[in-house]
């Protein structure tokens, strides 16, 4: 068979984005931060040879060299206080906690040291270290490898708090963390790592501490970020079938806060419903509703929803379905605010 | 015994006899200030007698500041302040081994090697006064805040020592450390680290005997902390803390070692916390007096001064000299902190972040408002206490 010219492509057409996985373009931007900025150095457990558990720092070591992305012994509070370390001595350290649970042991270094070294040196030394998490559950996974822990270091003043949910912003957001003179606890939805996308780069996803509305929509506003973003798309699809028009407003960040675009998205729906994978008892949810009953109190219709995790220990693999807040769960809640 | 070889890998230490320690910390002055005999010794550049009176001068300059700081929070001047009297020599000798280019990582304890440095006090009580920040710029005096949390400034330490590292820079840091702060998993950590990326990091374990009022045996059941290092691959040496000439011989070896890529030293420092925890403790509930006594015959400072006047170097008139000095210091002291800097409550949000979160500007409005017109914002508290 014989092509025709049309389905030639012309000599100096521009190549096609390619479709990377989530995974892939947070590995792009390590790749990327690392060549634009010999400053920039990765460090975790297993992200050398192996390229981490989850290929996220695939190929660095290889390209960089053993100096700019190496192993560490297990000890992630020594991780992350070595990380201090290197960027009081003029590094960006980004480093890598193999799952969200087993960055509890250095705990102690973000609360204590990370998220407060501005602020005790009066503004003349910054600690900007990215610390990378992969985080959230529905992946199968046993215990102590679901958790969704971002309310931790939301709750610590001195700390960015990122999370990706779409492949343009886990490269864009990423670079950005990377850059901030701050320090960034960026949690990577793991269940998403393996979503695609077109990534056309360069690419710039708006500033930290910006939310992005996902799908507008007029009769209520669903509030996420990371994994539950699109779990929330997929209920606005299956409400618009039902005539429901339901706007999907995704954080990215959830320190800062986008206040403006909350207040903006619900003073315009009139209802809001939260939605997390973490456990909702004093969880990142409680404090989005008291911002918006706050905030939007005189323009609400209905008692602001939380859609979240139980407030159990998050459960095995033959458990979790029941845990994770579903479409349905979602749609519940829309249900009853639209009631209201 | 001659120069202290740190080269060779850690003392063997064989499985059934358990550590290879002495139970004699290394030493070249007895407690009478006379050369132990089959003592380390040192080079001939530390015994100097132009270095020992340099030496002997920061012993009595530490001694005074403490000595006023001590003064100073018991005229409610500083929130709290934790002495390091009898040990001085431990202060002045991580000082000297430094060069200006090198980290030092403080405690809580070591103030007076901050001013030893030459933060000036005013800066370097700053936090124990009982404000928010630590008072001095970290980069420039190369001294990292004063930490509270014990053993977390170890793995800061590493991380300064392996970006000296792979920057290529002949920089050392020296992580200073209290006895009951080696039982924290930062210890274990910072050392296992620092052995493994061969980081160029000195670790000083001032073993006064007491974390607040658990004594070490209660710590640890080690025969010494320096036999630590066995376990990391590292040399461990154990040393007495109040002879400054000992010390300085082994920080010495430990630090070059350090600069010239021989990797992390664990130097565990023999000495005695003269006074209580902390103003706010007390002592007497947990040690006898006759213990103190004990120890206060080993004064590093008479030690010194009892060899330094054998050897002619030290006389009444230098002695003379020395005690002005201190006075013009301590006097200085008292004057600044005879007045209240100003307190602002703004002050609290300006560096949380560097560019104020939207969240932090509606809270400072919130205390601006409660503030209303009085431009004199209440001052901060002295009462707290660590
Ligand atoms: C992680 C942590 N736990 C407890 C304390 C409270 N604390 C302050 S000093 C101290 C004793 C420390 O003893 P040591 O390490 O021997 O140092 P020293 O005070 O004798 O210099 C304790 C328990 C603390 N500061 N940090
Ligand atoms: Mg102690």
């Amino acid at each position: 068979m014989t092509a025709t010219t049309a389905e030639l492509p012309a000599a100096n057409a521009p190549a096609k984005p390619a479709t990377v996985t989530l995974a892939k373009a947070v590995n792009t931007a390590l790749a990327d931060a690392m060549a634009a900025d010999e400053r920039v150095v990765v460090f975790g457990e297993d992200v050398g040879a192996l390229g981490g558990v989850f290929r996220v720092t695939d190929g660095l070591t290889a390209r960089f060299g053993e100096n700019r992305c190496f192993d560490t012994p297990l000890a992630e509070a020594s991780i992350l206080g070595t990380a201090i370390g290197m960027a009081v001595y003029g590094y960006r350290p980004v480093v890598e906690m193999q799952f969200d649970a087993f960055a509890y042991p250095a705990l102690e270094q973000v609360v204590s040291h990370l998220a407060k070294m501005r602020n005790r040196t009066r503004g003349a030394v910054g600690a900007p270290v990215v610390v990378r998490i992969p985080y959230g559950g529905g992946i199968g996974g046993v215990e102590h490898h679901s958790d969704s822990s971002e309310t931790y270091f939301a709750h610590t003043p001195g700390l960015h708090v990122l999370t990706p949910a779409t492949v343009a912003d886990a490269y864009s957001m990423l670079r950005q963390a990377i850059d901030s003179p701050d320090p960034v606890i960026f949690f990577e939805p793991k269940r998403l790592y393996w979503s695609k996308a077109a990534l056309e780069l360069p690419v710039s996803t708006g500033p930290i501490g910006t939310a992005a509305v996902r799908r507008e929509g007029r009769d209520a506003t669903l509030v996420c970020y990371g994994q539950s973003v699109p779990v929330c798309l997929a209920a606005a699809e299956q409400a618009a079938r039902e005539g429901v028009e339901l706007e999907v407003l995704d954080l990215r960040s959830l320190v800062p806060l986008d206040e403006e675009a909350i207040v903006r998205s619900v003073g315009h729906t009139r209802r809001a419903i939260v939605v997390h994978e973490a456990a909702g008892f004093a969880g990142f949810g409680a404090e989005l509703a008291a911002r918006i009953a706050e905030k939007c109190f005189y323009q609400l219709e209905a008692p602001v929803a939380r859609v979240t995790g139980l407030d159990i220990p998050y459960p095995p693999p033959k458990y979790e379905h029941w845990y994770l807040p579903d479409a349905d769960r979602v749609l519940d809640a829309v249900d009853r605010a639209l009631a209201a | 015994m001659t120069l202290l070889d740190l080269t060779a890998s850690p003392r063997s230490a064989s499985v059934t006899a358990g550590p290879s320690w002495d139970s004699q910390p290394l030493r070249y002055l007895d407690e009478h200030g006379a050369p132990v005999e089959g003592g380390l010794r040192p080079s001939a550049e530390i015994l100097d007698p132009a270095t020992l009176l340099r030496g002997y001068r920061a012993l009595r300059f530490a001694r005074a500041f403490d000595t006023e700081a001590t003064n100073l929070v018991m005229q409610g001047r500083l929130a709290v302040y934790p002495s390091c009297r009898g040990q001085e020599a431990c202060e002045v000798a991580a000082v000297q081994a430094l060069r200006v280019e090198d980290w030092l990582l403080p405690t809580y304890r070591d103030s007076a090697a901050l001013v030893l440095r030459g933060i000036p006090a005013v800066d370097a009580l700053t936090l124990l006064r009982g404000t928010w920040h630590c008072g001095y710029d970290p980069k420039a005096w190369r001294t990292m805040p004063q930490c509270t949390p014990l053993a977390t400034q170890g793995p800061h330490a590493v991380g300064l020592g392996l970006a000296a590292k792979l920057a290529g820079d002949p920089v050392v840091a020296l992580c200073l450390f209290g006895d009951g702060s080696t039982s924290e998993g930062d210890f274990h950590e910072a050392l296992n680290s620092a052995a493994v990326y061969q980081a160029p990091v000195v670790f000083l374990v001032q073993n006064n005997q007491y974390a607040i009022s658990v004594p070490l045996d209660k710590q640890t059941h080690a025969a010494a902390l320096a036999d630590k290092a066995v376990g990391y691959g590292m040399p461990g040496v154990r040393v007495d803390g109040n002879d400054l000439i000992a010390l300085g011989t082994v920080l010495d070896a430990a630090v070059r070692r350090a600069r010239e890529g021989g990797g992390p030293t664990l130097v565990e420092a023999v000495t005695y916390r003269m006074q209580a925890h902390t103003n706010a403790d007390d002592a007497a509930r947990y040690r006898r007096s006759d213990e103190v006594d004990q120890w206060r015959r080993r004064d590093p400072i008479e030690r010194l001064a009892t060899y330094l006047t054998a050897l002619g170097t030290l006389d009444a008139a230098v002695e003379g000299e020395i005690e002005e000095e201190c006075a013009a210091y301590t006097a200085r002291m008292r004057e600044q902190f005879a007045e209240e800097p100003g307190y602002h409550p703004d002050e609290m949000f300006e560096h949380v972040y560097a560019t104020p979160t939207p969240r932090l500007l509606e809270q400072r409005e919130l205390v601006r408002a409660e503030l209303g017109d009085a431009t004199d914002a209440p001052g901060t508290g002295t009462e707290q206490s660590r």
